[in-house]
């Protein structure tokens, strides 16, 4: 019997927020009124909303108890693929608390924010440098919508030329972002498949490419893992029909330090702030997805753009071929914050989290490869990618054991993504677990395995020991239930 | 580096295991033309040096907590509880990962559920999502939604007193499209006119935003009808969502899509984001709602719980026929939201709302009687456009020396609109700071 980080625990139940309170409590210390009251013209005016009264300590209590039934990074190991579920270090959050920052507002003239502007100007300068690309906006405020940058710039760049496309080509292993984010730019996907050894191969991608095809959108390295070891020549193809190479930087964290983008043939970059440079998720968000770019496509980033002169710095407009605006203001600025106090935190030791991150991948896959199928054995990035192969015998899938892993105190690996493979177990432990926590994971994940044989209804009924058990998702689905 | 853990030993001994030399032997799939020729070149501060450097920084900022800010325009002012900020700081809900693996994150599930549910109640709907980024993008993506429901409808109208940076976003949005946006123009009381709606073909879709850029609260009752009449999409938008602790509640006004920023319920202005775009609907487009919703259901024992769900809606499902390409949403903020409206409570939010809205009548009907002008005649809540006499710009730049923020300039939004200035007042402008702003204006 291994040693569990899992255990039982007194688990306190919290109704509904409106199950709580009494009309004309507060929780809430009002402004003194120092004006007359007005009454608004009758036909304007409601009755208020309809929202229960708490007091002060009930509402304390209620997310209180409700912050027990979830599972963070500072909880414990987090090793959820493709989602880079590092540490998040308490002085990030510091420096976004500042008042200067938290209580700018956005609007006041460039002389009275010139600290803000400095922090996105110099944000902008070290990310473009860790990308090895020209020039960087940040305005978008997450992932996906840095792919919508990248294709929106794809576009308005074909569109310059004279030349507007019709399709791009996505690979098969890509995040649903991808496709989603091409379509809303009205490009038509053309999918791509991975070759034998779960890299994308150059002529699959020239028989696709034509004059009508704006380019491609690899994730390097790929949601196998993998580097996309062909990325240049791919490049090559594209850029010989005028098309553009977009590179989906999810997985950044692999790399920094390592690879140079721009030597790698890569245009577009869109890089994720809440995952390699350690901003919290915050339960799917706030994050930041900056856009990087190529020299020549400078000119259609996102406006406003920070500009220095002399030693201070403006925000400008001017750049007519811009793709135009894609948030209110500039973006999650709090989020930025955090992101640039990490990097001026690391330095150059931005490159020591890479290579940590792709170690500690590299050690789980070996040292779980004889329990767990592994389709790709090659050295791998910063994550490795399992399947339920070895444990279909005993009609035990990849949701069994995530779901184990839970009673052992683990919060589960990515599952049943990449697509491409069956039933896979994708593993990202990042560089913020040490090889403690490591081998205890992998001592876990063993366990799971020997269990699966003799004893498989604990993986089948797990998990057991959190608030609730497995849920009924297609009861959701089916009689929607999305309010109280 | 304190926030790695590998010591030599250990890096020596997880390389032997890995069967790789050293750790640039890792890296040797990657072929040497994509490698970087340099070292990165990045400042490496302590922790004492960061907190010097970044107080330099924030002390270049003109924040709210030494200026008389009279500034909106999409981000306000208002006093953040500090049970909100202390309870938003559980690492609990801070460092979690979507709630993919339910078990393990009822918490956030059941406090998106909360957020959820008390939006639908502030703006009478019937479903609310789990946050988009921000207003400007939840009104693109509204718009979006009324031309997926319009079928074959291409074209949507706006009223040209939404917010201008959220039509910008619109615009953005839409250029890669083959759809058409109309402007609406405003009549002269400071309200959207409707009057040429008749006249546009195809019409899927038609936004309004109320309380309005100016301030000015549109007629949403005649609103809705006008754009009912032709068949189209009715959307609202706002940017202040504190003016529905006192206005009659959207939904009540057959609106079919309300979304907005919603900044305003205990997140920090943070020079414009995160904030958090809330986006509720009627309950038949439910299946074209953008972004994540959480459902309640029951787990295998029959227990309450909370799951995400319709997600055959969404990218990681759909792909490219998803509703939209939203991924990370905003999450924690509307974690935030959810605890400020629950620590307001029904009462408090409606008493906060009233607050907000008489101390703006209260600068309005002082700014007037030193003879200044509101253009304007709408009502509105805790913003309203002042016309100040030629060559105010100069007496405005004089009052920031002073600590005043006197309003946001319209000129750059509306040409016809010079010597106007948007001014805002919410519960944290003290009725010393109105009169001392009113003693500087008056001619």
């Amino acid at each position: 019997m291994i040693d569990s980080v899992g255990t039982r625990g007194l688990i306190l139940n919290e109704p509904f927020l409106w199950e709580r309170g009494g009309k004309g409590r507060t929780g809430y210390s009002l402004p003194r009124r120092d004006v007359p009251s007005v009454p608004l013209p009758d036909h304007l005016a409601g009755d208020g909303p309809d929202f229960p009264d708490l007091s002060e300590v009930e509402v304390v209590r209620h997310y209180t108890r409700l912050s027990t039934w979830n599972y963070g990074v500072d909880s414990g190991m987090y090793p959820l693929g493709s989602c880079t579920m590092k540490y998040n270090p308490k002085t990030n959050d510091r420096q976004a608390s500042l008042t200067g920052f938290s209580g700018a507002h956005p609007l006041v003239p460039s002389e009275l924010c010139q600290g803000a502007l400095q922090l996105i100007y110099d944000l902008e300068h070290h990310l473009a440098h860790v990308a090895g690309l020209d020039a960087v906006s940040v305005q978008p405020s997450a992932g996906a919508q840095g792919e919508l940058a990248g294709m929106l710039i794809f576009s308005a760049y074909h569109r310059d030329q004279g030349k507007p496309r019709s399709k791009i080509l996505i690979p098969d292993t890509a995040h649903g972002t991808n496709p989603a984010s091409a379509a809303l730019c009205g490009y038509k996907a053309v999918p791509v498949e991975t070759g034998p050894d779960g890299v994308l191969l150059p002529e699959t991608v020239e028989a696709l490419m034509d004059d009508d095809t704006a380019g491609i959108m690899v994730t390097n390295p790929n949601t196998l893992g993998l580097f996309e070891t062909h990325i240049q020549a791919i490049a090559d193809i594209i850029h010989a029909k005028d098309g553009l190479v977009y590179a989906d930087g999810a997985n950044m964290n692999a790399v920094m330090g390592v690879v140079d983008f721009g030597r790698a043939g890569v245009d577009v970059l869109h890089i994720n702030l809440h995952k390699t440079f350690s901003t919290p998720h915050g339960g799917g968000g706030p994050g930041s997805g900056p856009v990087c770019v190529c020299k020549r496509l400078e000119p259609f980033l996102p406006v406003p753009r920070v500009v220095k002169t002399g030693e201070s710095y403006a925000l400008s407009e001017d750049f007519p071929k811009s793709i135009g605006k894609l948030h209110a203001f500039y973006g999650n600025f709090g989020i930025m914050v955090r992101a640039y106090s990490y990097m001026l935190s690391m330095g150059p030791k931005l490159k020591d989290v890479s290579q940590h991150a792709v170690l500690n991948a590299n050690y789980i896959k070996e040292k779980l490869k004889d329990v767990y199928h592994l389709p790709f054995d090659v050295p791998c990035m910063h994550e490795c990618v399992f399947t339920d192969k070895f444990l279909e015998a005993h009609k035990i899938t990849t949701l069994d054991v995530a779901k184990r892993l839970i009673d052992y105190g683990f919060h589960p690996p990515t599952i049943y993504f990449p697509l491409v493979v069956h039933g896979a177990i994708m593993i990202e432990p990042t560089e913020s677990e040490s090889l403690e926590n490591i081998d205890q994971f992998i001592a876990t994940m063993r366990q799971i395995a020997q269990e699966a044989k003799e004893n498989p209804s604990l993986l089948t009924e797990a998990p057991r020991n959190p608030k609730v058990r497995r849920m009924d998702e297609t009861q959701a689905a089916r009689k929607p239930c999305l309010r109280g | 580096m304190r926030y790695l853990s590998h010591t030599p030993k250990d890096i020596e001994t997880m390389l032997q295991a890995v069967g790789v030399r050293d750790l640039d032997g890792l890296f040797s799939t990657i072929p040497d033309d994509c490698k970087r020729l340099d070292t990165l070149n990045i400042p490496e501060l302590t922790e004492w040096e960061l907190n010097d450097h970044m107080a330099g920084l924030a002390g270049q900022m003109v924040s709210s907590a030494d200026y008389k800010m009279f500034a909106g325009a999409g981000s306000y002012q208002h006093y953040i509880p500090e049970v909100t900020r202390y309870l938003l700081s559980r690492s609990e809900f801070v460092t979690a990962y979507t709630p993919y693996q339910p078990e393990m994150s009822q918490g956030t599930l059941q406090g998106i559920f909360e957020y959820q549910t008390l939006v639908c109640r502030l703006l009478g709907m019937d479903v609310a999502n789990a946050s988009l980024y921000d207003g400007a993008m939840a009104v693109a993506e509204a718009l979006l939604m009324a031309i997926r429901i319009g079928r074959r409808k291409n074209t949507v109208a706006v009223s040209s007193l939404v917010n201008p940076y959220y039509r910008k976003v619109v615009e953005t949005y839409f250029a890669p499209t083959e759809f058409n946006i109309e402007w609406l123009p405003y009549r002269e009381d400071g309200t959207t006119d409707l009057s040429g709606l008749g006249q546009i073909k195809d019409l899927a879709g038609v936004a309004v935003q109320s309380p309005n850029f100016f301030g000015c609260i549109e007629e949403l009752a005649e609103a809705g009808k006008a754009i009912h009449d032709q068949d189209a999409i009715f959307i609202t938008s706002f940017s202040e969502p504190l003016a529905y602790g006192l206005l009659k509640a959207p939904g009540d006004l057959d609106a079919d899509i309300v979304c907005g920023e919603g900044q305003s319920l205990g997140i920090p202005q943070s020079f414009g984001g995160p904030g958090v775009g809330i986006f509720a609907a009627k309950q038949k487009y439910v299946r074209n709602l953008p972004g994540r919703l959480v459902g309640q259901t029951v787990d295998a024992d029959g227990q309450r719980g909370f799951v995400l769900t319709l997600s055959t809606r969404e990218q990681h499902i759909r792909r490219e026929k998803a509703t939209s390409n939203i991924c990370s949403n905003q999450s924690l903020c509307a974690m935030a939201a959810g605890m400020y409206m629950a620590a307001l409570g029904g009462t408090g939010f409606r008493e906060l709302a009233a607050l907000n809205h008489d101390k703006a009548e209260y600068l309005k009907s002082a700014l007037q009687a030193a003879g200044l002008e509101i253009p304007f005649t709408s009502a509105t809540f805790n913003e309203f456009v002042v016309k100040f006499p030629e060559g105010f710009d100069r007496q405005w730049q004089d009052l920031l020396q002073k600590k005043i923020l006197a309003g946001i300039p319209m000129v750059c939004y509306y040409p016809e609109l010079a010597n106007h200035y948007l001014l805002c007042v919410t519960e944290t402008r003290s009725k010393n700071d109105m009169d001392a702003l009113v003693k500087e204006v008056q001619s």
